[in-house]
């Protein structure tokens, strides 16, 4: 789950991590407002969207005068903001962050991950604040500083003004600094955490320490222990079908192909697209249904699969195990009736009950492809797929 | 022989008043697994199915001998489970819950430090030795007893390789599913090396899929240490960065982790890369002669 920038920031502010004062606004005459209450100028003006590269794509802008405020905030909310990580649909701007600008005397790096190489959290920091942190890596690790933090002991202030050393910090700074990580540590805990990303950290002129952006991510496992996290979720910044499937515990993830894929587990589910693409394929989506799935969820599946227009033709595979082919074939013979398909479908089942299954399938009187095993089905719907074009 | 468990492993069930944990220790004893019992806190004393319920764990240890569990417990309860488990000093625990918190599975890692037991998973299908004992979701007809060893992080694409195993006469020794979480308890290279010093395997698949260097550090160990054949199959090359594909484990971030990156380092390392799903098993027959 992601969140917009300002709602990071009013996280940030609760744990008592210095961020820039600030106020979320839907119009530019609310804007023009919030401006003069919280500041006297300048301001910067953030369009709110779930993507990153927002400057230079237009969607970050200073504003001299409260005036200023108030024209950028109208050019800004309702445009179509395009950055590298909206593709070239962008996304509509709803909302905008009045905040106050600073004097920026130089930007860091820091952030917090789950390392599953040592299974600990790990706090990074660098230099080079501003920049893409994967580049900086590539390029010159030597100058990214990391520290893994015991989960008894916690990020320690010893740990906290190695990196601040490293950093080139001195003077009241180191102190400011251990007080900021350990602020980022204990919400990165307190909020269940799996990456917090501040890029940049500011020293300003007035040598202190600002958070000026902060991106969260946050494990999808832990959100129901966080009600006022899940609140913050906003719905139109995500993909509609992979709402509509998360509501019927199905994994769906949208792709560019045309090939829709149903398949039961998450590794299978990936081999499914991986073996699509082998013979010459492409698949539209990721979808697993899970071990528990009901002909119920199976029917939403179909469903959701369709409801992508690319979709040229469905490949079902299903081994069962735990969910017996029976199951399968009635979501598949429900859904295939009730949404009047008119693709070529494939299906490919194996395990419990599967005689049964196929039975069932063969005796609907739908025009079903049974396929042998995953590189038949695989080859036979990139067949139907190609001579339907 | 075998890895981890065979024909004397007697099992618990943590979570057996569960629909699941039952539904599971029913299938486990019909495959003829040594299910002695099971823990529901609250329960003890009662019993199920003719499965009598402990309380606590190590309860449960005491009077039935138990030298493994299996945990069906909800996620937000799970890694508790897990420590009870480890606590009571039991040898063997897979955790089959799917949905643990990363941060309470950080804890659990913490808590096993300088302890004795295995962890095998969370969210995994579990592990059978064919034909002598079944813990976990797997379907065990699918399986034959044999010398190939298997190890993946996914369930039903490990049912897949099992079956192209079955299918072409290979039985296996043992399946362990390790899981598609990033923190678990066993990984990889962890399997390889239990597989390289059993002597009833003579020849490994191993499943991965996209995210973490589990597979990478399992293939450095092929190179140095392991004198048995290994083939393998990487599932996610179609998966595009950032997205995470169902499991939790399974996400491509910052250009790491990628399925052709770990193919090249797995080829290198002379393991026998199948090109599809589809070929798992003749992966393996074209580097193993049984």
């Amino acid at each position: 789950m992601n969140i917009h920038e300002y709602q990071a920031k009013a996280i940030l502010r609760e744990f008592g991590v210095p961020v820039p004062d600030g106020h979320v606004c839907y119009n530019s005459a609310g804007a023009r407002e919030w401006a003069k209450r919280i500041g006297e100028g300048p301001w910067v003006v953030k369009a709110q969207i779930h993507a990153g590269g927002r400057g230079k794509g237009g969607g970050v802008k200073l504003a001299r005068t409260a005036d200023e405020v108030r024209m950028i905030s109208r050019e800004m909310l309702g445009m179509t903001l395009r950055t590298h990580q909206t593709g070239p649909e962008g996304k509509l701007v709803t909302r905008v962050l009045v905040e106050n600008g600073c004097n920026i005397a130089n930007e860091l790096y820091v952030s917090l991950v789950v390392d599953r190489g040592t299974s600990k959290v790990t706090v990074m920091a660098s230099t080079e604040g501003g920049m893409d942190i994967e580049e900086v890596a590539a390029s010159t690790p030597e100058k990214i500083f990391t520290e893994t933090i015991d989960p008894l002991a916690g990020l320690t202030a010893f740990q906290c003004r190695k990196i601040a050393f490293s950093l080139g910090l001195s003077g009241k700074l180191v102190g400011k600094a251990v007080s900021v990580l350990q602020g980022l540590y204990k919400t990165f805990i307190s909020c269940d955490c799996s990456m917090l990303e501040i890029n940049p950290l500011v020293i300003t002129a007035e040598n202190n320490l600002l958070c000026l952006d902060a991106k969260f991510g946050f494990d999808d496992n832990a959100v129901f222990r966080h009600p006022k996290l899940s609140d913050m979720r906003d719905y139109d910044e995500e993909d509609p079908n992979e709402v509509e499937a998360s509501q019927h515990e199905l994994s769906y993830i949208s792709l560019t192909g045309n090939i829709g894929c149903l398949v039961n587990g998450a590794g299978l589910a990936m081999a499914t697209m991986d073996i699509v693409k082998h013979y010459g394929g492409d698949p539209a989506n990721f979808l697993d249904v899970g071990g528990g799935a009901t002909a119920e969820r199976v029917t939403e599946a179909f469903k959701i699969i369709l409801s992508d227009k690319n979709v040229k033709g469905i490949l079902v595979n299903i081994f069962g195990g735990i969910m017996k082919c029976d199951i399968i074939a009635t979501g598949v013979i429900t859904a295939a009736k009730m949404v009047s398909l008119k693709v070529p479908l494939v299906v490919r089942l194996e395990g419990t009950n599967v005689d049964l299954g196929k039975k069932m399938l063969a005796e609907s009187g739908l025009n079903i492809v049974a396929a042998d095993g995953m590189a038949d089905a695989a080859q036979k719907i990139v067949q139907a797929v190609k001579g339907a074009n | 022989m075998s890895i981890l468990v065979n024909k004397n492993t007697k099992v618990i069930t943590q979570g057996i008043t569960g629909s699941t944990g039952l539904f599971h220790a029913q299938g486990a004893r019909d495959y003829g697994t040594q299910m002695v019992g099971g823990v529901t806190p609250g329960k003890g004393g009662t019993t199920i199915d003719g499965f009598p319920v402990y309380d606590t764990v190590v309860e449960a240890i005491r009077q039935t001998g138990a030298t493994a569990s299996v945990i069906y417990v909800p996620p937000p309860f799970a890694a508790d489970s897990i420590m009870e488990a480890i606590d009571a000093g039991i040898e063997l625990v897979c955790c089959i819950t799917e949905g643990i918190p990363v941060l309470d599975m950080v804890k659990v890692k913490q808590y096993m430090q300088g302890k004795k037991t295995r962890l095998v998973g969370p969210n995994c299908p579990g592990v059978i030795t064919p034909g002598e004992c079944k813990i976990g979701i797997m379907p065990g007809y699918i399986h034959k007893p044999g010398k190939v060893g298997v190890v993946s992080r996914s369930g039903t694409l490990t049912y897949e390789a099992v079956w192209q195993l079955t299918n072409v006469g290979l039985g296996q020794s043992t399946c362990v599913g390790i899981g598609g979480d990033p923190v678990n308890g066993t990984n990889h290279l962890d399997v390889l090396r239990m597989f390289e010093e059993d002597p009833d395997t003579e020849a490994v698949i191993m499943i991965g899929e996209i995210g973490g260097t589990s597979e990478e550090e399992g293939a450095y160990f092929v190179k140095e240490y392991m004198t048995k054949p290994v083939a393998a199959y990487i599932a996610g090359v179609t998966a595009p960065p950032g997205k995470r594909m169902g499991h939790a484990g399974a996400i491509i971030s910052g250009g790491k982790g990628t399925a052709a990156e770990k193919v090249a380092i797995l080829n290198e390392c002379g393991i026998s890369v199948a090109a599809s799903p589809a070929e798992m098993a003749q992966a393996l027959l074209k580097i193993y002669k049984p």
